[in-house]
């Protein structure tokens, strides 16, 4: 009994500790994004790292993703005769969640595992040790602009997970279940509102992309400098980093949409 | 054994540029450096020896601020280094240049840019100065001519060579060397013999190199300090250190298996071991 206590303390103790050092060390790179601003092309160049290189596998994603709630939406929707508002039921559906959610899911495996490799390597290769000794901030000079081109990229990358997953749906929707091309947009235009609709799921993406690169960055910075550290803490990235935009997704949504 | 220095032919130059006093460090459980005393003169080839696992690079990093002493004190250039808030630390760190045991080029750059690199960070010069000012030192360190590869192409030797032009990128008083000859074949340690004694009397670098290659260290070094079990067990200058007449630096200078070291790690009676019913 006593073990287990101790056990469950010495636990507990951890996490809290972590997740202090976790606030603290984005207290230190949030002082570096002034210094960002003359220099923003190192925010750039992360940007192309996390965003366009992510492209392919969010727009893939999106085609799909779309193409099956079309499918789905029509099933439910034939049943009332109400097929014309199945753009809106895709519309929605991207928008609000799946674009947000999905694109964050899929950015924490592409880009979030490949900046807390970076990092990590980074560290046991005494690159970032290096740095310090160069008396360069590596907080500050390299993950600065990691995380501010995170959190550019991460809403960028959810309006094109949506943009595109609209025209997978708008092709199986028209094109394969003979649903009306003029309702399927103009439900779409009348339904979807800019403030409540869009600019809910761009808050939304604008918060799991700052979540996902904080955790990522966190993970390689803290990680054991060995090869099997880097790789616990890549996969401790993707679980922490979906969690946590399963976990938030919910209290937004809660907020944004609770009292409709 | 004893601490006391075996020569008073200390340096002509005595003002000491790294002034340790009674040092002590410690990592979890284990004692790391108990009560070390050193002075490490300014514009001297200063060599710290000491077998694999005495904290040889520990204190490179106790010197450079990236840890803390828990007892005792660490100055360069008359700033206690562990009282310096991070401000006043990075600036004393760019007088200051230290070459890792790999090199650790930043591995996304190409070898111009690792050079230019502390230019850039930490100087508003004009790319072409830039541009001059690490062709020269890429030519010092004989590898001008591989300025457009990148890390991943470089051999061992080639890779520490563009860390030394970049350590000494900024012109600092000290350069900090972490086992520059681990590793080498004879062609890349005789260049690298040669180039670090040649930097410290052309630039009048303060050099601190640790290593534990006896030969090449004795043949450059202005004053040895020899650490085991996280102290000084002698220092003075090479030849005085050869006819040291401690046992212990003799073993390690004659790399004998056995002796005051033993060949063994602690263990327990090896005849009652074999015979012990593990099983």
């Amino acid at each position: 009994m006593m073990d287990f206590l101790q056990r469950l303390g010495a636990t507990t103790l951890g996490v809290t500790e972590r997740i202090g050092r976790g606030h603290l060390f984005l207290l230190y790179v949030l002082g570096g994004f002034p210094s960002l601003l003359p220099r923003f092309g190192l925010v750039i160049k992360q940007i192309y790292a996390s965003g366009v290189l992510s492209l392919l596998i969010i727009a893939v994603s999106g085609l799909f993703v779309g193409m099956v709630l079309a499918l789905q939406g029509y099933n439910t929707l034939v049943d009332f005769g109400a097929t014309e508002s199945l753009g809106v039921v895709v519309a929605l559906s991207l928008v609000r969640e799946l674009g947000p959610v999905m694109g964050a899911l899929l950015f924490a495996g592409r880009a979030g595992s490949a900046l807390t490799a970076e990092i990590g390597l980074m560290k046991a290769t005494e690159q970032l040790s290096a740095m310090e000794m160069m008396a360069v901030n590596p907080l500050h000079r390299v993950v600065a602009p990691r995380l501010l081109g995170g959190i550019i990229a991460m809403p960028l990358l959810a309006a094109i997970f949506s943009a595109v997953g609209i025209v997978g749906g708008y092709l199986v929707a028209v094109g394969l279940l003979g649903v009306d091309e003029g309702a399927f947009w103009s439900q779409m235009q009348a339904k979807v509102d800019l403030f409540d609709d869009v600019a809910s799921g761009v808050i939304k993406s604008v918060v799991f992309g700052f979540v996902v690169t904080w955790i990522a960055l966190f993970e390689g910075y803290d990680a054991v400098p060995t090869s099997e550290g880097v790789s616990r803490a890549t996969t401790r990235t993707v679980v922490h980093a979906s969690l946590a935009v399963l976990g938030l997704n919910f209290i937004l949504t809660a907020l944004m949409f609770g009292d409709d | 054994m004893s601490a006391e220095p075996l020569s008073t032919e200390q340096p002509s130059v005595p003002e000491a540029w790294v002034r340790i006093r009674g040092l002590r460090y410690v990592r979890g459980e284990q004692v790391i450096f108990d009560g070390v005393d050193m002075d490490i003169p300014r514009g001297r080839l200063t060599a710290i020896m000491g077998p694999s696992g005495t904290g040889k690079t520990t204190l490179l990093r106790l010197i450079g601020g990236q840890l803390r002493a828990d007892a005792g004190t660490v100055e360069v250039a008359g700033q206690n280094v562990a009282s310096l808030h991070s401000k006043a630390l990075y600036r004393l760190r760019k007088r200051m240049g230290m070459l890792f045991q790999n090199g650790a080029l930043l591995t996304d750059l190409s070898v111009f840019d690792n050079v230019a690199f502390p230019l850039r960070e930490h100087t508003r010069l004009p790319e072409r100065m830039i541009r001059d000012l690490v062709l020269m030192k890429l030519h010092a360190v004989g590898l001008r001519g591989a300025r457009e590869l990148m890390p991943a192409q470089l051999s061992g030797g080639m890779a520490r060579r563009v860390a030394l032009a970049r350590a000494i990128a900024l012109d600092p008083e000290m350069v900090l060397f972490d086992e520059p000859f681990t590793g080498q074949d004879p062609i890349s340690l005789g260049v690298l013999v040669t180039l670090l004694r040649s930097l410290t009397d052309a630039l009048g670098l303060t050099s601190v190199v640790v290593s534990h290659d006896v030969q090449e260290s004795l043949s450059i070094a202005d004053y040895v300090y020899v650490i085991s079990a996280g102290r000084v067990v002698e220092h003075g200058t090479p030849q005085a250190l050869w006819q040291s007449t401690s046992p212990w630096v003799q073993q390690f200078l004659q790399g004998q298996s056995d002796g005051p070291v033993p060949f063994h790690y602690p263990a327990s009676d090896y005849r009652a071991d074999l015979l012990a019913d593990g099983l």
